[in-house]
């Protein structure tokens, strides 16, 4: 049995090497966690997928469940879940994001 | 919605014991917060377990009654 949200959202994530859920679009997020998750992915110069959940009810709801993380937003690398906002902070401030997306190819190295 | 601090921290102690938790009122209105929660019982575990071990902690409130919390984790040094 596959919930058909989560087979959507299954879809999603391994159809781009970077997908982000967010509130809002990456020019007009409507809240400041998201607005962060882009200002990161932008300062690396990584290209990225972005899903409004703000217009598409199933996804979120779905989305808290399929990564069991229950905020927004969710930040996905080559199909795996990486975390919200914070983590992304987190490991961006320690290089270790910019490296992870180094690393899977998603952006050039310097 | 909003909650207190201080029933943050309490929720989050219950289920952590050994927690040590520092809240910020971001915005002074009970609603956006920025934790941090040092736990030795966070060795071991990968930043997402650890955010996870919190937001079981506040029992699905996270996303609901409780909209915004900037949560850190960390290991004592």
């Amino acid at each position: 049995m596959t919930d058909p949200v989560h087979a959507r959202i299954s879809d999603i994530v391994s159809s781009h090497d970077v997908v982000l859920f967010m509130k809002g679009t990456p020019l007009f997020p409507q809240c400041g966690f998201s607005s962060r998750a882009v200002a990161i992915l932008e300062r690396l110069g990584a290209p990225f997928e972005s899903v409004d959940v703000l217009q598409d009810q199933e996804i979120r709801q779905g989305i808290k469940g399929f990564s069991d993380w229950p905020t927004i937003p969710q930040l996905y690398v080559k199909g795996e879940f990486l975390g919200g906002s914070d983590i992304m902070m987190e490991m961006y401030e320690a290089g270790e994001l910019q490296k992870l997306l180094t690393d899977e190819g998603v952006i050039a190295t310097n | 919605m909003a909650m207190a601090a201080a029933d943050i921290e309490a929720l989050i102690v219950a289920a952590i014991p050994d927690a040590t938790v520092e809240i910020t009122d971001l915005a002074g209105d009970g609603d956006h917060y920025a934790a941090t929660v040092i736990s030795e019982s966070f060795r071991g575990m990968s930043r997402i377990a650890q955010q996870r071990a919190v937001y079981a902690a506040l029992g699905g409130r996270m996303g609901g009654v409780l909209h915004a919390l900037q949560l850190t984790t960390a290991i004592p040094t």
